[in-house]
């Protein structure tokens, strides 16, 4: 008999419901030719592929997929390297050190619709906080308009990093200090220098955590939708454009249901391809 | 003292102090500074704007003080178009919260002392949810939201219609969609937030009660609960601030009606390829953050540990 059973069995109800279950239910929608305001027809027989050959044959949707998958590599990459250079500076001894990691990770608190509005301010070509800065050092050259199409995929990316580096040096760090001093000292004794001691002895040890932190940034770009809409609506154009926005043009402004159920499982399969052997060896670890 | 001594006195307390800061520490305490100034400052350039005329942003620095075009007309104008919405994400961050917080810990409890085979696996599938992409359910989550009309249903429960009460608006309905939507979807997180810290408690104590015949359920309310507190505090924190900052699923759910959310409304304000007062924009952008804020000055370290959990 199982003892606990009332304890789990209606959370799991909900869990299983809102998301195995709807998810179910989204693949079931993206067979079908659901759009408009009519309600969806739910007969097997007439359940097709059609919506994913229409996927394959739209360039939106690979310039999305293409976008998606640059902001899913790039970011988390920028991310983690910016957050591990964080959290060795912090991790020396220093003085305020608390202030210094509030202070990092401060924009980690926010939402990314603030981060947006807040981003939107420093952009701003004419008057905003990064070129007039850089107007009143005198390199009016760089000063470029951040926002334009060639560079908007880059100015989303680097918002994010703001925004999710104290995330990553908080994870490094809680790593950085699982590691015994003694070998720090040990190493320094044979006469390494420090840079040597971290890239040959420290970093190394930080693999659990860099997968960690990887595994949840590469998903918050997933979710990177609230900061799209945040800052361009609905439609960022083709050169900032996601699977995230795209899926939510199609289903809610467009009325094309199954198309966005679609590229919907898109995501899901993307998600699951990242997530999955994750969760696999960590169950195998005995991590969970 | 002899003056000479002095000197010689202070000049030694100088030597001193210089060969405790070295050339290399000074250079890192640089590097933390100019870090944190480049961290902060999106916070000073927006508080600078929100606190100018229209004229004062245009003509100043961003991040120069408002020196003669100080006002606080964009922080009213800002509240006076978000304070609905404020109250609407109150009304459903704070209940929802609250909810995945018992859920997800009695569901930690129950998958913590493992009496069944398929346990760690039935966990798996929880924590799985955590990384749901939120796209992969938002069309069924509306035909769902569109089949059951909770308005309809309120209306026909009782033996009077609650919308007919005082204070009762009709889209409290739609709160209370939201509510549920936001707690079944926090679930997951929440359960592996009180699973790592119930697995961290002593089992003895544990141990010993089973021994002594203790149903789980007793358990739970006499030992377990009695100790969560800290943890609740910590899912609480992490739930609200999630759910209060989430775009995604609340616009799907409500909509730009009555019941929307501040993280919504405040996109009204402006976005890009608009023109926007930037004043009131960045105003709208600390009233939607102030609650996240507060939390996060108040409890920075239960914050930092919900984090540190989620990896």
């Amino acid at each position: 008999m199982i003892r606990s059973i009332h304890f789990w069995l209606l959370p799991m109800l909900i869990v299983f419901l809102a998301v195995y279950g709807t998810i179910g239910w989204n693949f079931i929608i993206s067979l079908t030719d659901f759009q408009g305001i009519t309600l969806p027809a739910y007969e097997v027989s007439n359940f097709d592929l059609e919506m994913y050959t229409q996927l394959i044959e739209d360039s939106t949707f690979w310039r999305a997929l293409r976008n998606t998958v640059i902001l899913m590599v790039l970011f988390p990459l920028a991310c983690l390297s910016v957050g591990i250079f964080l959290a060795i500076i912090v991790d020396q001894k220093i003085r305020f050190e608390n202030t210094f990691r509030i202070i990092y990770l401060l924009p980690f608190s926010l939402s990314f619709v603030v981060t947006a509005k807040f981003w939107l301010w420093m952009y701003n070509p004419e008057i905003g906080v990064i070129n007039s800065i850089l107007g009143y050092f005198g390199l009016d050259f760089l000063a470029l308009n951040w926002l334009a199409p060639e560079y908007r995929l880059w100015a989303v990316m680097i918002a994010l990093v703001w925004q999710f580096s104290g995330y990553a040096m908080i994870i490094y760090l809680a790593g950085l200090r699982r590691i015994p001093t003694t070998q720090y000292e040990a190493a320094k004794s044979d006469g390494a220098n420090s840079l040597t001691v971290y890239l040959r002895i420290i970093i190394p040890q930080l693999r659990a955590s860099t997968v960690s932190a990887a595994i949840v940034l590469i998903v918050f770009t997933l979710k990177a939708f609230d900061f799209l809409y945040a800052m361009f609506r609905s439609f960022p154009g083709p050169t900032a454009d996601i699977l995230a926005t795209m899926m939510y043009r199609e289903a809610f402004e467009s009325a094309n249901w199954a198309y966005g159920a679609t590229i919907a499982m898109v995501l899901f399969l993307l998600a699951l391809v990242i997530v999955v052997p994750y969760l696999y060896t960590e169950y195998r670890r005995g991590a969970l | 003292m002899s003056p000479e001594a002095d000197t010689r006195h202070v000049l030694e307390r100088f030597q001193e102090w210089r060969q405790r800061i070295d050339k290399r520490r000074a250079g890192l305490y640089i590097g933390l500074a100019v870090l944190a100034f480049v961290y902060l400052l999106p916070f000073e350039a927006g508080i600078m704007t929100a606190l100018k005329s229209q004229s004062g942003y245009l003509t100043s620095s961003p991040l120069a003080p408002p020196l003669d075009s100080f006002t606080l007309g964009p922080w009213t104008e800002a509240w006076s178009a978000l304070s609905g919405s404020f109250m609407n994400s109150l009304g459903f961050a704070v209940p929802a919260a609250i909810l995945s917080a018992v859920l997800g810990s009695i569901a930690a409890h129950g998958l913590t002392n493992i009496d069944w085979k398929y346990q760690n696996l039935l966990f798996l599938l929880f924590v799985a949810g955590i990384f749901l992409p939120y796209q992969s359910v938002l069309v069924p989550l509306t035909r769902f939201w569109n089949a059951v009309d909770l308005h309809a249903i309120l209306a026909n429960l009782g033996p009077i219609n609650v919308w007919t009460l005082p204070y009762m608006r009709d889209h409290y309905a739609t709160i209370l969609e939201l509510i549920f939507t936001h707690t079944a979807y926090g679930i997951p997180i929440a359960t592996l937030l009180f699973r790592s810290f119930y697995q961290e408690l002593s089992t003895e104590m544990v141990e010993a009660a089973r021994i002594d015949g203790a149903t789980p359920t007793s358990v739970y309310t006499n030992i377990i609960l009695p100790l969560s507190k800290p943890i609740f505090i910590v899912v609480f924190i992490y739930q609200f601030t999630s759910i209060w900052n989430g775009l995604l699923i609340s616009l799907i759910v409500a909509g730009v009606g009555p019941a929307a959310p501040i993280t919504v409304e405040v996109n009204k304000l402006a976005i890009a390829g608009e023109i926007p007062t930037y004043n009131t924009m960045m105003a709208g952008a600390f009233i939607t953050a102030i609650p996240t804020l507060l939390i996060y000055i108040f409890f920075g370290d239960r914050f930092a540990q919900g984090v540190r959990g989620y990896g």
